[in-house]
């Protein structure tokens, strides 16, 4: 399932791919297998949200899809649940809700955090250490305990519960582009294009941006990872998303209560693509950080 | 001071300072010179005197918290100073352009070498097209001898060498009146060096560039300098033409400053080595501010500070081994008495 690359010249495309899988392997080593386990988890995530029928012929909403709580079997691979729907449907149709919301709540972060840590750490002065004050005391908050707050207070909704979720990644992309501005304006590339009359904006937009940006993509997918949990952390506790909605956080907390009566399955399978999801989420940021900047982890 | 219609830029006075948590740095003070047209001039001290300082100031580049705290630097006749940030920004690299010690970084390490050259073109022409830009570039690149296949390449892929070359081209492309060059050759090996000050001096003749040749390399600053102004611990101590400070120095600092460099001829076991380090500039000494390391040290020079004067046509020292009369020392000189005003009291 998903590898609709191997349809043309299949045996001529493997043999490619592998001779420049071991190429790649002979110069990055270990972190490179990382990181294609963690692209190949996150691509099959991804299909199973594009083309959800190539994996499963039932609706996650049908009650009628063969008895209620039945032990996972040829016709229902994860069973099914106390309404009578197919688990492995609902884990399938489930990945869009996780899925969107994780991404989503990332780039909102990055969009918000990336300029305000670029400007905070260029103009420095007043502004900087106003806004550094706020970031700081938001980050000093426990990220669930924020999410939740802000869950809470906006109400339930997609968009929301991915505002929720963005507030509490926010810090984070300020630090770490505010961090890294601060050192590369003291850098002496930035100094020399002053020197020969670069202004302002171009500084900030040519010299030091594309610098700090590197970084920004290993956060981003780490970034991913965390949020992937919060989101379901919230849905497991009730709050943001609307009834009706297949979601993995919320299949999660339903299987809770069936586990005393022995219905495991409604409650490891949930867990388990919880768990791969953001584990993928993990693999591919942490060998990016490896690849693109060896030092990186050294720090 | 002599100014002139050859004077291109006049520093008058001036002071810099960098407020820090426990008191204020006095890192440049009452510094006066002038530079004319088409002239080199060796700006030498050891580390941390404020030579630095003081180069980057003439652009209104010195680093954050640092002030100028008096004194003005007239390019031409206006008052760099004064300046408001688009006037600074024509100032820069079209009349003044500045090489760092560096070249290992201070070139942007995502820019190709044309993009370097195009962007700066860019900074202060964006009317020119871009064909006339590349040919400008293609004939720079000429002068400083670099191949062309160099300009698609990365910083990474060039050599210390070549990466200094290119700063030098970057400086240059907008066809400035002076470079100000801190500490050019510091990460470069002998023979970059001597290859650099061969193209150094080339481009002095082919531009008819004034120099500000900030260095402790004596050796350097000899090659390349018309005149050599030595700074000790913020202040100017000493200013003559390079075969006088060479041939007759007057101020102890700049005997000592010479006396440390090696000599390949005579047998020498040890390095001369000058005893004592610059004094605390938070706080400096009273007085003379070599007082302390002073061999030559009298009890007037603990008290006043020395002013800067004339001891023999274009040779100032900031001394009082020679009074506030000519000096007598080591110099036949007929030259008046020319009290043309202490160090900070001028301008």
């Amino acid at each position: 399932m998903g590898a609709p690359a191997a349809r043309f010249s299949p045996a001529g495309g493997l043999a490619t791919a592998m001779r420049w899988l071991s190429r790649s392997r002979k110069k990055y080593g270990m972190e490179w297998w990382i990181m294609i386990a963690g692209v190949l988890v996150i691509a099959l995530v991804v299909t199973m949200t594009v083309f959800p029928h190539l994996f499963t012929g039932y609706d996650p909403s049908d009650q009628n899809a063969g008895g209620q709580m039945k032990a996972p079997s040829a016709d229902h691979i994860m069973g099914t649940d106390n309404l009578s729907r197919d688990v492995w449907a609902r884990m399938v149709y489930g990945a869009r809700t996780i899925l969107g919301v994780a991404i989503a709540a990332a780039l909102v972060s990055a969009l918000v955090g990336i300029p305000l840590g670029l400007l905070s750490g260029f103009a420095g002065g007043l502004f900087d250490r106003v806004l550094s004050l706020i970031m700081d005391s938001v980050y000093s908050f426990p990220g669930l305990i924020l999410a939740i707050a802000f869950a809470a207070m906006l109400g339930p909704g997609v968009i929301n519960i991915t505002l929720a979720v963005a507030v509490v990644y926010i810090p984070t992309y300020f630090r770490l582009v505010r961090g890294q501005t601060l050192s590369i304006k003291e850098e002496v590339y930035v100094e020399a294009a002053r020197a020969i009359g670069a202004r302002r904006g171009t500084i900030l937009g040519r010299y030091v941006f594309p610098n700090v940006i590197a970084t920004v993509v290993v956060v981003l997918s780490l970034n991913i990872a965390d949020a992937i949990l919060t989101e379901a952390a919230l849905s497991y506790i009730g709050l943001g998303l609307p009834a009706g909605l297949p979601d993995w956080g919320m299949d999660l907390s339903m299987g809770k209560k069936f586990l005393p009566s022995g219905v495991w399955w409604m409650i490891t399978f949930p867990g388990l693509m919880i768990m791969l999801l953001a584990l993928g989420f993990t693999m591919l940021g942490e060998g990016l950080a490896e690849i693109l900047n060896p030092r990186l982890l050294e720090r | 001071m002599r100014s002139s219609e050859k004077t291109i830029l006049e520093v008058q006075d001036l002071s810099i300072a960098y407020p820090i948590s426990i008191g204020v740095v006095r890192a440049v003070e009452g510094v006066s010179f002038t530079l004319d047209d088409g002239e080199a001039l060796g700006l030498v001290g050891e580390s941390g005197c404020g030579k630095s300082t003081l180069g980057l100031s003439i652009l209104k580049l010195q680093r954050p918290p640092g002030r100028v705290t008096g004194g003005r630097i007239m390019y031409r006749g206006t008052d760099i100073l004064g300046m408001n940030d688009r006037g600074l920004l024509r100032m820069r690299g079209q009349k003044i352009a500045m090489i760092f010690q560096n070249p290992l970084t201070s070139l942007n390490p995502l820019f190709t070498v044309e993009k370097h050259f195009l962007e700066t073109i860019h900074f202060h022409d964006q009317s020119m097209p871009r064909d006339k830009a590349i040919a400008a570039v293609g004939k720079m690149l000429e002068t400083l001898g670099i191949e062309r296949k160099l300009l698609k390449e990365y910083p990474h892929q060039l050599s210390g060498g070549m990466r200094q070359r290119i700063m030098i081209g970057l400086a240059l492309i907008m066809n400035p009146d002076i470079i100000i060059a801190d500490e050019p050759t510091t990460s470069l090996d002998v023979i970059v060096e001597a290859g650099f000050t061969e193209l150094l001096l080339e481009l002095r003749r082919v531009y008819k560039l004034s120099i500000i040749l900030i260095t402790h390399n004596l050796g350097l600053v000899a090659e390349i300098a018309d005149r050599i102004a030595v700074m000790y611990a913020g202040r100017l101590m000493e200013v003559a033409s390079t075969e006088e400070i060479f041939a007759r120095p007057l101020h102890p600092y700049t005997q000592g400053l010479i006396a440390c460099v090696p000599n390949i001829q005579a047998d020498q076991k040890e390095l001369v080595t000058m005893p004592g380090s610059p004094p605390d500039l938070v706080e400096p000494p009273p007085g003379c501010r070599f007082a302390p390391r002073c061999p030559k040290v009298m009890p007037i020079c603990r008290q006043q500070t020395p002013p800067l004067l004339d001891h023999a046509p274009g040779h100032s020292a900031a001394c009082w081994l020679y009074g506030e009369r000519p000096a007598s020392a080591g110099l036949e000189t007929t030259a008046a008495a020319r009290p043309t005003g202490a160090v900070g009291g001028e301008g």
